[in-house]
C-alpha cells in the first residue's frame, strides 16, 4: 500500500464513507491513500479495475464524481466534501431538463 | 476565459520542452499560447515542482523553468486538453475545469501560425498475466503520486521489470521514507551490444554516475533484487500475490516498468506527418529536422514526444524550435538564429551523448514471450492469443488487427495498448518492427462529450 | 506458381464474401489484399442491414437487396460461429428519422413512391407511433416522424468482416495481403495475375471486387466500371446503457452500447481520409436533435472511409466479355449484400451465370450517365 508523508487535511465522501484527503491532490491518489484499489468495474466483463498510469492516459480509474459518470478520478483535483463512487459497468445517461 | 482567434505559437505541454520553448519565444517577441491538460506546469518530470520543495539538480532546473515561464507573458492554460490541429493552423482544445465542472468544459479553437507539440512520453506497457488487477500499476504512477501528493510505498510492495525510471523511483521512494518489499528484474543484463556505445557515453559522466548511483542506492538499502524470467500478478479482485518463477510472495501492490517511448498520439492523427521506426529505442518517432520541423509545414515537435532525451535535452530543443519559430515569423534572420541556437544545440548534444548507451542497455523486454491469455488491450479486454489469431487471419499492422479485434477501440485510444500490439504482431509475423504499421490515430486525440462538439457547428 | 479456381482481387467485405462463398462449394479460392492501411470501405461501414431506401428507381437492386435479407439471418448464423463472436444481427427494424414538417413531408413522399416500386414493407410513423413503438426512448422535440421498415436491422461489420475472413480460411481459401495488383494477363488454362512485390499466380477465374479501386483493374480485363471514392466520416461513443433500441438510418446503437453516428456523403473526388471538425461536429448536432441525452456522452473514436460510388449509385456485376471468367463486383453496401454475394454472387461466379442473376446491375448502363447523388 501507500502511506502519506503529509497529513490529509481535509474529508471526501467514497462509496458513502468518509475518508480523509489533501485539498488540490488528485481524487485517485486520495483513494489510494485510503488503501482504495477497485475504483470501477468495466462495461466488458465487470471485472474490478483501479488507476494504472494516473496521467490520463489509461481511462482505468473511471468513478461516479457528484453523480457524473465515467470521470477520470487522476484528472479530478479534490476539495473538501467532494462525494465520489465507483464506477459500476456501463454508465448511464442523465435526464435531460433542457431538451432543447 | 475567452481566447484571441490568432496567435503566433501554441505550444501542448507544459513540461520542460514547451517551457523552455514558450519563454524562449517570448524572448523573441512571438506571441505564445501554451496548453497543457495538468493543473500546473512542469510536465511529469517537474510535476507540481510549484508546491513542492525541489529536492536535486532536476527539481531546481524545473522550478527554475516555471518561475521564467509564469513571467514570460506566455497565454497559459492549464486543464485544457488539445484535440484536434486541421490544416492552416486550427486547433481545437476543451478547456473550462475538470471533475464536477466537467459539464462546464468548452470547446475551443484558435489559428496558429506555428504548433510547437510538446507532448512528452509515455510508459512502454508491460503485459503480465494479472496486471489488470487493482493494485497492479505503473512506476510512473506511483512517482506521481509521490510528486503530487507525496505519497509512498509501504510493506508489501513489489516493482518489476527493466528501465532507468525503476530505479530512479526506487530510490526516490526509498530517500522519502518508502519501503519497498522487491525488485523483480525481469532484464537479461547488460546486452553485448550496449558497451559499443559505451564511449561515447563516457562524454557526460554525471549521467551516467547518476544511473549507477540509483542502483547502488537500493541495493544498499537491503531492498531484495531477483532476476526473474516469468511474473504473474494473482489476486480474486484485487492483487492479492505475485508469482516470480512460479514462487509466490503476497503482494499489496506490484509496479511495472518497461522504460517509455514518445507520446506521437496527435502527430500520429497529422495527415502527412511521418514517423520512422526507432530500432534502438523501439519506438515510432516524428521524422524532425534539426530545429524540431515535422514533415508537415507549420507543425513542430521537441521533447520526449520527438525521441526520448530527457528532461534536460528537452529544454534544449524546445529553446532551438522557439528559435526556428521566431526565424519563420520573421523574427530573426536566418545568421541570427544560427548564432543563437550555437550553445544550446552543443548542450543539447552533450545530453544525448550517453542516449545510444542507455537505450542498448535497457532494451524493452520482448514481446514474444507475452502469454495468449495476457490481456494487451485493457479497455476492450482483448488478449495477446486474439491478437496473433488475426495476425493468422491475415492482419499485417495494428490497423487491420483493431478492426479484427476491438484493439485499441477503447476510450484510451489505443495509448496503453499500442506498443503491445505492435510489437505482439512484429513478433507474430516474424518481420521487423518496422515493417508493421502502428494505429493510425484520429482527431479528437481525447475523448470529448457530444454536446461540446455539436456546440461548434455552425 | 499457385494456381486458383479462383482469385479474388480485393479483401473488403464484397471480395471476402464471395471468396468465402466460392471456397464453401469447394473452389480453390485466394483473395489479394492490400496492406494495413487500404481504403478499406469495409472499415467505415455503417452496420446496417438496410431495405428501406435502396433501389429507389432501380428496381433489380431493391429486390437483389431484398434478397440479401432474407439469406441473412442464415449468414448470421454461420459467421457468428466462424468469427467466434456473436456478429449481432439484430433485424428489429429500422428508422429514418425526420426532424421537421419539410423533412417529414419529402420523406412521406419517397415512401410512397417506394410502395408504387413493389417495396411494401416500408411505412411511415407520427410521433405518436414512434413513442408507442419505442417506449422511454428519449427521442428530441424536433423529432417528427420517421420511416420504418420491419425488415431493416443492424450489424456488427468488423465481426461480419472477420468472421467472413475466418470462413474463407476455414474452407480451405488463400488470403494473400501485402501487394497491389499491377497486371491480370490470359494465360494456359486461365489468368495469370501479377504483383507489385514480383509475385505471381495463376487462376482459372478472377473477381475484381476492389471498391474504391476498382476503376483501373476492372480496364484490365476490359470492363468500364466508373467508380468514384465518396468519403463518410463516422462518431462512435463510450458504452452507455440502453438507449436506443432500433437503429436509424445514421444513428444506432452497437450490441456493445457504443452510439454510432454517421455518416457524411463527401463527393469530392479526394482519395484521402482525413476526419474533419466541422463534419463531426455538424453529425454530433444532429445526433442530439434525435437523442438530446447524447449530449453528456463521450465520443471516443471518430473516423472516415471512402465508400465506392456508381455513377447512379446501384451496384455493378458483370463478366467480361473479353476476359471470359473475369468479372468484376463492386457496391456501397457489401454489409446487406454480404449474403447475396456469399450465396447466389458466389455460385454464379463459379458456374458463369452472373449475367443471368443480376442482368440489370451490368456496368454497360453507365454509358453517357453523369454522376448522381449516392443513396
Amino acid at each position: 500500500m501507500f502511506k502519506r508523508t503529509d497529513p490529509p487535511d481535509c474529508t471526501i465522501t467514497w462509496d458513502g464513507r468518509e475518508l480523509p484527503a489533501r485539498n488540490g491532490e488528485s481524487l485517485a491518489t486520495a483513494l489510494l491513500a485510503a488503501g482504495v484499489l477497485h475504483f470501477r468495474e468495466t462495461p466488458v466483463s465487470g471485472a474490478a479495475r483501479g488507476p494504472l498510469c494516473l496521467m490520463g492516459a489509461c481511462f482505468d480509474c473511471l468513478v461516479e464524481l457528484d453523480g457524473q459518470p465515467n470521470v477520470q478520478a487522476c484528472m479530478t483535483p479534490v476539495r473538501p466534501g467532494l462525494v465520489a463512487a465507483p464506477q459500476r459497468g456501463i454508465r448511464g445517461l442523465p435526464e435531460v431538463e433542457d431538451a432543447a | 476565459m475567452s481566447a484571441p482567434e490568432q496567435v503566433d505559437l501554441l505550444i501542448l505541454g507544459a513540461g520542460p520542452a514547451g517551457m523552455a520553448a514558450a519563454i524562449a519565444a517570448r524572448g523573441q517577441g512571438v506571441s505564445v499560447l501554451l496548453l497543457d491538460e495538468n493543473a500546473g506546469p512542469g510536465g511529469q518530470v517537474h510535476r507540481a515542482i510549484e508546491t513542492r520543495a525541489a529536492k536535486d539538480d532536476q527539481d531546481a532546473d524545473g522550478a527554475r523553468l516555471v518561475l521564467a515561464l509564469r513571467t514570460s507573458g506566455a497565454d497559459l492554460r492549464f486543464g485544457a486538453t488539445l484535440w484536434a490541429i486541421e490544416p492552416g493552423g486550427k486547433v481545437f482544445w476543451s478547456e473550462g475545469g475538470v471533475g464536477p465542472e466537467a459539464r462546464g468544459t468548452q470547446a475551443r479553437s484558435i489559428t496558429a501560425r506555428r504548433v510547437l507539440l510538446c507532448a512528452g512520453a509515455t510508459e512502454r506497457p508491460l503485459p503480465i498475466p494479472g496486471w489488470t488487477l487493482p493494485g497492479v500499476m505503473s512506476v510512473g504512477a506511483a512517482q506521481i503520486a509521490l510528486k503530487t501528493a507525496g505519497l509512498v510505498p509501504e510493506a508489501r510492495v513489489w516493482i518489476a521489470g527493466q528501465g532507468p525510471l525503476l530505479w530512479l523511483y526506487a530510490k526516490q521512494a526509498l530517500a522519502a521514507g518508502g519501503r519497498i518489499a522487491g525488485i523483480v528484474d525481469l532484464s537479461h543484463g547488460v546486452p553485448p551490444d550496449a558497451l559499443r556505445h559505451l564511449p561515447r557515453a563516457l562524454l557526460a559522466p554525471g549521467y551516467l554516475a547518476k544511473g549507477l548511483a540509483w542502483q547502488y542506492a537500493v541495493k544498499r538499502a537491503g531492498v531484495p533484487i531477483l532476476r526473474a524470467e516469468s511474473l504473474r500478478a494473482e489476486g480474486e479482485d484485487r492483487l492479492r500475490r505475485i508469482v516470480i518463477d512460479e514462487v509466490a510472495h503476497e503482494a499489496d501492490l506490484l509496479l511495472l516498468h518497461d522504460g517509455v517511448v514518445p507520446n506521437t498520439q496527435v502527430t500520429r492523427a497529422i495527415p502527412g506527418c511521418l514517423h520512422d521506426w526507432d530500432a534502438v529505442q523501439a519506438c515510432w518517432r516524428p521524422r524532425l529536422d534539426a530545429w524540431g520541423n515535422t514533415t508537415v509545414e507549420g507543425v513542430m515537435v521537441a521533447g520526449d514526444a520527438g525521441g526520448i532525451g530527457g528532461a534536460r535535452a528537452a529544454a534544449h530543443a524546445g529553446r532551438l524550435a522557439a528559435l526556428e519559430v521566431a526565424h519563420a515569423l520573421g523574427r530573426l534572420t536566418r545568421n541570427q538564429r544560427d548564432a543563437e541556437a550555437g550553445r544550446w544545440r552543443l548542450a543539447l548534444n552533450r545530453q544525448l551523448a550517453p542516449r545510444r548507451f542507455l537505450d542498448a542497455l535497457f532494451p524493452p523486454l520482448p514481446a514474444a514471450a507475452i502469454a495468449d491469455d495476457t490481456i494487451l488491450c485493457r479497455c476492450e479486454e482483448v488478449t495477446a492469443g486474439r491478437v496473433r489469431e488475426a495476425v493468422s487471419l491475415g492482419c499485417l499492422g495494428a490497423n487491420q488487427t483493431k478492426a479484427f479485434t476491438r484493439t485499441g477501440m477503447g476510450p484510451c485510444q489505443g495509448r496503453v495498448c499500442g506498443p503491445a500490439v505492435h510489437a505482439v504482431i512484429a513478433a507474430a509475423r516474424e518481420v521487423d518492427p518496422a515493417a508493421v504499421d502502428p494505429f493510425r490515430t484520429r482527431f479528437p486525440t481525447k475523448p470529448l462529450t457530444l454536446g461540446e462538439l455539436a456546440a461548434l457547428a455552425s | 506458381m499457385e494456381r486458383y479456381d479462383v482469385a479474388i482481387i480485393g479483401g473488403g467485405m464484397v471480395g471476402t464474401a464471395i471468396g468465402y462463398g466460392c471456397a464453401g462449394h469447394g473452389a480453390r479460392v485466394a483473395v489479394l489484399d492490400e496492406g494495413d492501411v487500404a481504403l478499406r470501405a469495409s472499415r467505415g461501414n455503417f452496420g446496417l442491414v438496410w431495405g428501406q431506401s435502396k433501389g429507389d428507381n432501380m428496381p433489380a437492386y431493391a429486390a437483389w437487396t431484398r434478397r440479401s435479407i432474407a439469406l441473412w439471418p442464415d449468414l448470421a448464423e454461420r459467421v457468428s460461429v466462424l468469427a467466434g463472436r456473436d456478429v449481432q444481427y439484430r433485424q428489429v427494424g429500422g428508422l429514418t428519422f425526420c426532424l421537421d414538417e419539410q423533412e417529414l413531408v419529402a420523406r412521406r413522399d419517397f415512401v410512397h413512391r417506394r410502395h408504387n416500386q413493389g417495396h411494401a414493407s416500408v411505412r411511415m410513423l407520427d410521433r405518436r407511433e414512434l413513442e408507442e413503438l419505442m417506449p422511454g426512448c428519449p427521442l428530441g422535440p424536433d423529432v417528427s416522424g420517421a420511416s420504418y421498415d420491419p425488415n431493416d436491422g443492424h450489424v456488427d461489420p468488423l465481426t461480419l468482416l472477420r468472421g467472413l475472413h475466418a470462413g474463407l480460411r476455414a474452407a480451405g481459401g488463400a488470403h494473400l495481403p501485402g501487394a497491389p495488383l499491377d497486371a491480370i494477363e490470359p494465360a494456359a488454362g486461365g489468368y495469370r495475375l501479377r504483383r507489385a512485390d514480383g509475385s505471381e499466380l495463376l487462376a482459372a477465374r478472377v473477381v475484381v471486387a476492389a471498391g474504391v479501386a476498382t476503376t483501373p483493374i476492372a480496364a484490365m480485363i476490359g470492363l468500364d466500371v466508373p467508380v468514384r471514392p465518396v468519403r463518410g466520416q463516422n462518431i462512435v461513443t463510450e458504452r452507455l446503457a440502453p438507449i436506443l433500441p432500433k437503429p436509424a438510418s445514421a444513428i444506432r446503437q452497437t450490441g456493445d452500447g457504443t452510439v454510432q453516428i454517421g455518416v457524411t456523403n463527401e463527393d469530392d473526388g479526394s482519395f484521402e481520409t482525413p476526419t474533419t471538425t466541422a463534419a463531426l461536429a455538424g453529425m454530433a448536432a444532429r445526433a442530439l436533435r434525435v437523442l438530446p441525452p447524447l449530449a453528456q456522452a463521450r465520443m471516443v473514436r471518430s473516423w472516415a472511409a471512402l465508400r465506392p460510388m456508381t455513377p447512379d449509385g446501384c451496384p455493378a456485376y458483370a463478366e467480361s466479355a473479353t476476359h471470359p471468367g473475369c468479372f468484376v463486383a463492386v457496391c456501397h453496401s457489401g454489409v446487406t449484400l454480404a449474403a447475396v454475394h456469399a450465396g447466389p454472387l458466389a455460385e454464379a461466379v463459379l458456374s458463369g451465370a452472373v449475367a443471368e442473376i443480376a442482368a440489370e446491375l451490368h456496368p454497360s448502363r453507365f454509358v453517357g450517365m453523369t454522376h448522381v447523388q449516392a443513396h
